[in-house]
């Protein structure tokens, strides 16, 4: 006969880990006693006004929801183009732009180096005539978009601003974001092609050329994200991320610009991990510190150029590939510790995410996701609900404090792109990332259905999307055709005016522009700067 | 009899910056006792196994989440065949569906991990593997 397995009872009952995700311990309960008056005094404030610990806006939601904007692209820009109108029709926002490797690193689909990773994790673009494709029928004056790229940012935002002027669209109606944050690429996603000072040139020349030709566009995304998903802290996130702002103010700075002519357009985006307070607290901590520093410390005087804009995107690294389902209950409270934190846009991750790049379906639940947190749940009717409560301010003063002694000790390396190059943030949160690994081998902290609650035998029941290997082939033959195609000799004069501006200090930006309206290509844009500029390596370490 | 220490090459092959899993797997790797040459980021499977050829190494680990798994565990493996090393434990991780593991297992590509392995697992299953090769070579 056969047995009934034995009913196992109770697995756990208690909650025994006393302190966050980032390891911060904390007290069973707060209150006055555990919050100084300042803390609900002057560092408070009200929504929308300094030091904007609250929120940026006074009415916040009631004025204007957060952009709901799912990062997307596979394949071909026609597939990523097919995606795009997905949401659209199904009540998504804003646009956000995956692009494949090769396109992050700056590299041709024809580049032997392209090999096997074309369209795999992103859209393909290789010049004008993908961009074209990407957008076609997307009404760009009407829906922002954001781009998610960084080394060779400056030459595929050029592409998007020729294909503009193409179809007519004045520039000046263009919104959106370029991520366009160099600093967190050599801290943590490690996708660079020079050493540090050209990139960040690049990065101050497009903060002048949009302030005058682009001037709805967000220049830049300073970004927390990715180095949280590399291991960091909640606090180790939160300070490497304004520090890589404040460097970029200087540089600007330093390149002749006055702080309130760019200060305005920069942006961030931060990651919305599992521990829900902690991360709300390090959203608020965010808007308090960037305030104070750029009103006291380089004395911006555009209550805009002082306002900590961000897109928030739910933790990545919190899902697991084990009960793939119950990833939807992961990201929802991230999605909305992100919407209690006051974030202006957000991205929910798909259920299949450990898996895969996410399907139709689990894309589209995680939109819905966001739609019930707006529509149904009611939090986005109060301004700051948390505000005020003891446990929130107390954690928000603490991430505060954790990140000022942050850059101390990095202004003491002699600021960011030193301690960069001695690898100090990415020793910081390789730590992190080994310390969090061993607490879950030790089961001190828990992920469910990995460290408990596992099934035995899981079958996987959910779809799975998979790139196609003609993805590349045919990316590759559109591109020799585009090559026999265009105009040679403009492309050969464009990208040698291109190398010869590069020699100089000149803006760039025109230059990278004459390029893409001619189809240069983005690999061979970037090996003309190349030669100028030299390539980045890194120092392995683990 | 002493076993001397296992020495792994561990390595992140073509376009990909995801290093954090790599990371901690070579510090854990460290921890159970083995050597690790960890080469990083940008490798080519040519300046893979070179490295292990010249270190003489036990295993070599691949960490691939950029979807490119199969070109780039092929590559190595067949590059190992060529340079005499075929009889080394060619294993890794990332994001590779069970289909393609079964594919590249039937290449001789030994076990892949994924997300939520505990480090100790990938270590314990190095150990068994280097431990009866060498096993079989001195019988």
């Amino acid at each position: 006969m056969a047995m009934k397995p034995p009913v196992t009872i109770p697995h756990l009952s208690q909650v025994t880990d006393c302190t966050t995700l980032s390891g911060r311990p904390v007290l069973s309960v707060y209150g006055p006693d555990d919050v100084f008056a300042d803390d609900l005094g002057d560092s408070l404030g009200r929504p929308g006004h300094y030091p904007y610990t609250r929120g940026v806006h006074e009415s916040m939601y009631r004025g204007k929801l957060w952009t709901m904007r799912q990062f997307a692209g596979m394949g071909t820009a026609a597939q990523t183009n097919a995606r795009f109108r997905f949401l659209l029709n199904r009540g998504q926002t804003g646009l956000s732009t995956a692009f494949d490797n090769p396109t992050l690193y700056g590299w041709d689909s024809d580049d032997p180096i392209s090999a096997g990773e074309v369209g795999k994790t992103g859209v393909a673009m290789d010049s004008l005539a993908d961009m074209e494709r990407l957008f076609d029928g997307i009404p760009l004056d009407r829906v922002s978009t954001s781009m998610t790229i960084n080394a060779p940012a400056a030459w595929i935002f050029t592409m998007f601003l020729a294909n503009a002027e193409k179809r007519g669209i004045p520039l000046a109606q263009l919104r959106g974001t370029l991520q366009n944050d160099i600093l967190k690429e050599y801290i943590a996603q490690k996708e660079w092609i020079f050493p540090p000072e050209p990139h960040i040139r690049l990065i101050t020349d497009l903060f002048a050329f949009c302030a005058e030709h682009v001037p709805q566009w967000n220049t830049i995304s300073i970004s927390g994200y990715h180095i949280r998903e590399a291991g960091a802290t909640a606090a180790q996130e939160l300070a490497f991320t304004l520090m890589d702002g404040f460097t970029y103010v200087e540089h600007a700075v330093a390149a002749g610009m006055s702080v309130d002519d760019f200060a305005p357009r920069l942006s961030f985006f931060f990651n919305a991990h599992i521990d829900f307070f902690e991360e709300i607290a390090k959203l608020r901590a965010a808007r308090r510190i960037w305030a104070r520093h750029m009103k006291e410390r380089y004395g911006a005087k555009n209550p805009r150029s002082w306002l900590c804009r961000f897109h928030v995107q739910t933790a990545g690294c919190s899902l697991t590939a084990q009960q793939p389902e119950v990833n939807i209950v992961r990201t929802a409270i991230e999605a909305l510790a992100g919407v209690l934190g006051g974030c202006q846009s957000l991205h929910t991750n798909s259920m299949d995410e450990a898996l895969a790049l996410p399907s139709d379906k689990a894309v589209e639940i995680a939109l819905r996701t966001q739609q019930v947190i707006a529509f149904e749940s009611g939090v986005a009717s109060v301004a700051d609900p948390l505000g005020g409560s003891y446990y929130v301010e107390r954690l928000t003063r603490e991430l505060e404090e954790e990140a000022e002694s942050y850059f101390a000790k990095i202004r003491d390396l002699g600021g960011m792109v030193p301690a960069i190059e001695r690898g100090f943030p990415q020793q910081e949160l390789t730590r992190s990332a080994y310390e969090y690994q061993r607490a879950l081998s030790e089961r001190r902290k828990m992920q469910v259905g990995v460290t408990e609650f596992t099934n035995e035998n899981e079958i996987l029941e959910i779809p799975i999307l998979e790139i196609d290997e003609s993805v590349e082939t045919n990316q590759i033959s559109a591109l020799r055709v585009l090559r026999e195609s265009r105009d040679n000799v403009a492309v050969q004069d464009s990208l040698d005016e291109l190398e010869r501006t590069a020699r100089t200090k000149e803006n760039l930006v025109p230059k990278l522009l004459s390029c893409s309206r001619v189809y240069c290509t983005e690999g061979e844009i970037t090996r003309r700067l190349i030669r100028v500029f030299g390539e980045y390596r890194e120092q392995a370490f683990f | 009899m002493n076993e001397h220490p296992i020495k792994v090459v561990v390595a992140k092959p073509g376009l990909d910056g995801h290093d954090r899993g790599a990371k901690v797997v070579a510090r854990a790797l460290v921890e159970a006792g083995m050597e690790v040459v960890y080469l990083g980021l940008r490798q080519t499977p040519e300046s893979i196994v070179a490295a292990a050829v010249e270190e003489d190494a036990d295993a070599i680990g691949l960490s691939v989440l950029s979807g490119a798994h199969m070109p780039h565990f092929t590559k190595v493996k067949a590059l190992m065949d060529t340079e005499g090393i075929g009889d080394r434990l060619l294993t890794g991780g990332g994001i590779i569906p069970t289909k393609d593991q079964e594919t590249l297992s039937a290449l001789g590509v030994g076990r892949l991990f994924g997300p939520g392995d505990d480090p100790s697992t990938i270590a314990e299953y190095i150990k068994e593997r280097v431990y009866a090769r060498r096993a079989a070579e001195r019988n």
